[in-house]
């Protein structure tokens, strides 16, 4: 981890107007991270992908937070002019499902050079779409370049996105859900490629999931959410130790195929969980 | 229960067909649980489908007894009920929930609706107070009761399960699982259950079939699963890559 930490974020909150009154989707949320792999954890509704698009001011809430700072820039003061030079080329996002992410219109080649027209012009983004293509593991990236994305099956779909975000040499990649549409061999395949990334690249990795089995072996540390709230924050390896009642609720009912039980464990949710201060311990 | 013989299922015509299942032989004993296990494209869905009717298939399937045509009767879907993948698109959403779970008993022509319905709601675990809701009112979990509900309440002796939990929350998921667990244990019903997570198939179903393109490759039990002794390859991979990631053995995935 270098000095400066790659994003710092303090007392995040994410708030929607709603007809029913405000929604507050993210609570105070804390963390800092460096060029590592950092998993938010949490079930539906618990604000994990509030979180990571807060980051990136891509949310229709509002946001208000102490702190944001990418590289110790505060992301909360910058003019659009100055997001349109973060977003997309300093900070990137790879979303959840290829077949509603890509450009139905539009072949993977054009949507890869359009990523990086403006910072390496139509040829340099040309050769080096090709390069990233063949970065990601696709075995015939001439093919892929000129293919349509409906052409394309889930796993090289998410490859070719994850291929338009590493155009421009992000030091930072959220990932929101990228492997949940993919069958398990791919998703594992499509993960190793993002770890490799991030050790030859040097780059920060925020990894949104929903899966503790999949977070406990991928990541590095792991911030668990619920209701909105950071209730946990451990490294991955010391997962299987959480004290939380909800991270233990969690990693106890999901069937395993190497602990086979009678009953699964079912969870009881404590109010009180989304009430006690959350973040950083 | 069910005894399916070399069962084939084509789509498209000449120019681009695919055979989505290939051969397929399997047979599942009264008040089992069986599992089909495997990635998308596999064509475990179809399996399910074809049981039921709903794709046009050759090869013979045989539920209770009973060969099955082209068409079926009303008495098979008395017997022969299923539950889909997805809980937001398998209830209608401007009908109640009292009025989804009386129209198979209208359809079937079965008397004392109200306390059937009653019945099943408790069944299921949600009380009466669901009766006058709507599919939007409820949550995910709540909504795969009421599909679970709906295929209940006629009794059948055969339940088809397609991915039922994959669109839930994983604390969702086991609730749901118990469920189906204990309506089992209690009624003596038949499942066939599709799932592309072989830990949810190695939890509901003591034997289980791997397939790939179309075709079974192994039949296992899933109490073997623990010491690993899988037979084929295809079917080690897919319990390599169930137990989480490791960097070290996925260059070893080969499209087996």
């Amino acid at each position: 981890m270098t000095d400066t930490p790659v994003l710092e974020v303090r007392n995040l909150n994410v708030r929607f107007d709603t007809p029913k009154g405000e929604f507050h989707a993210v609570k105070d949320v804390n963390f800092t991270m460096g060029r590592e792999k950092l998993a938010i954890v949490g079930e539906s509704g618990s604000g994990k992908t509030q979180t990571g698009r807060a980051i990136l001011g891509l949310t229709q809430g509002h946001i208000t937070a102490d702190k944001m700072a990418f590289h110790g820039t505060n992301l909360l003061d910058l003019a659009p002019a100055q997001w349109r030079e973060i977003r997309g080329k300093r900070i990137a996002m790879v979303m959840q499902d290829p077949k509603y992410s890509l450009n139905p219109v539009m072949t993977i080649g054009d949507q890869l050079i359009e990523a990086g027209k403006r910072l390496l012009g139509t040829d340099g983004a040309h050769k080096r779409a090709l390069e990233m293509l063949e970065a990601v593991k696709i075995r015939d990236p001439k093919r892929v370049f000129n293919a349509w994305p409906h052409e394309l099956s889930g796993g090289m779909g998410q490859r070719a996105m994850i291929a338009m975000m590493l155009m421009a040499e992000p030091e930072l990649l959220i990932a929101d859900e990228p492997t949940s549409a993919l069958d398990v061999t791919v998703r594992l395949q499509v993960l190793a490629i993002l770890d490799d990334l991030v050790k030859t690249r040097d780059m920060g990795l925020v990894f949104i999931s929903h899966d503790l089995n999949l977070v406990r072996t991928f990541a590095d540390r792991v911030l668990i959410m619920y209701g909105g709230r950071v209730v946990e924050e451990l490294p991955a390896k010391d997962l299987m130790n959480a004290t939380h009642p909800y991270t233990r609720g969690l990693l106890a009912c999901a069937p395993e195929v190497d602990r086979p039980t009678k009953r699964l464990a079912t969870l009881t949710r404590d109010p009180a969980w989304a009430q006690s201060p959350g973040g950083t311990r | 229960m069910i005894e399916i013989e070399n069962l084939t299922v084509v789509f498209g015509d000449s120019d681009n067909r695919v055979t989505a299942v290939d051969g397929v032989s399997l047979k599942v004993a009264a008040g089992e649980s069986f599992g089909l296990v495997g990635e998308s494209g596999s064509g475990k869905s179809t399996i399910l489908r074809a049981v039921a009717g709903l794709a046009d298939s050759t090869g013979s399937i045989v539920i209770n007894g009973q060969k099955q045509g082209r068409k079926r009767d009303r008495n098979f879907y008395s017997q022969v009920q299923m539950v889909f993948q997805d809980p937001f698109g398998s209830l209608h959403p401007k009908h109640t929930i009292d009025r989804i779970l009386t129209e198979p008993l209208v359809v079937h022509d079965v008397p004392d609706r109200e306390a059937k319905v009653r019945a099943v709601l408790d069944q299921v675990q949600l009380g009466p107070s669901f009766r006058f809701r709507y599919p939007h009112q409820l949550s995910g979990g709540q909504r795969q009761r009421i599909a679970i509900a709906r295929a209940l309440i006629l009794r059948p002796k055969i339940i088809l399960l397609d991915e039922p939990t994959s669109a839930l929350d994983v604390s969702i998921q086991a609730e749901v699982l118990n469920l189906l667990d204990d309506i089992r244990n209690e009624l003596g019903v038949t499942y066939l259950m599709v799932s592309h997570d072989l830990g949810v198939v190695a939890h509901m179903c003591r034997r289980f079939a791997v397939m790939r393109q179309g075709k079974v490759v192994e039949v296992a039990d899933s109490r073997h699963l623990g010491t690993g002794t899988l037979e084929h390859a295809y079917s080690r991979q897919l319990l390599v890559a169930s137990k989480g990631y490791d960097r070290a053995v996925i260059d070893a995935f080969a499209d087996l």
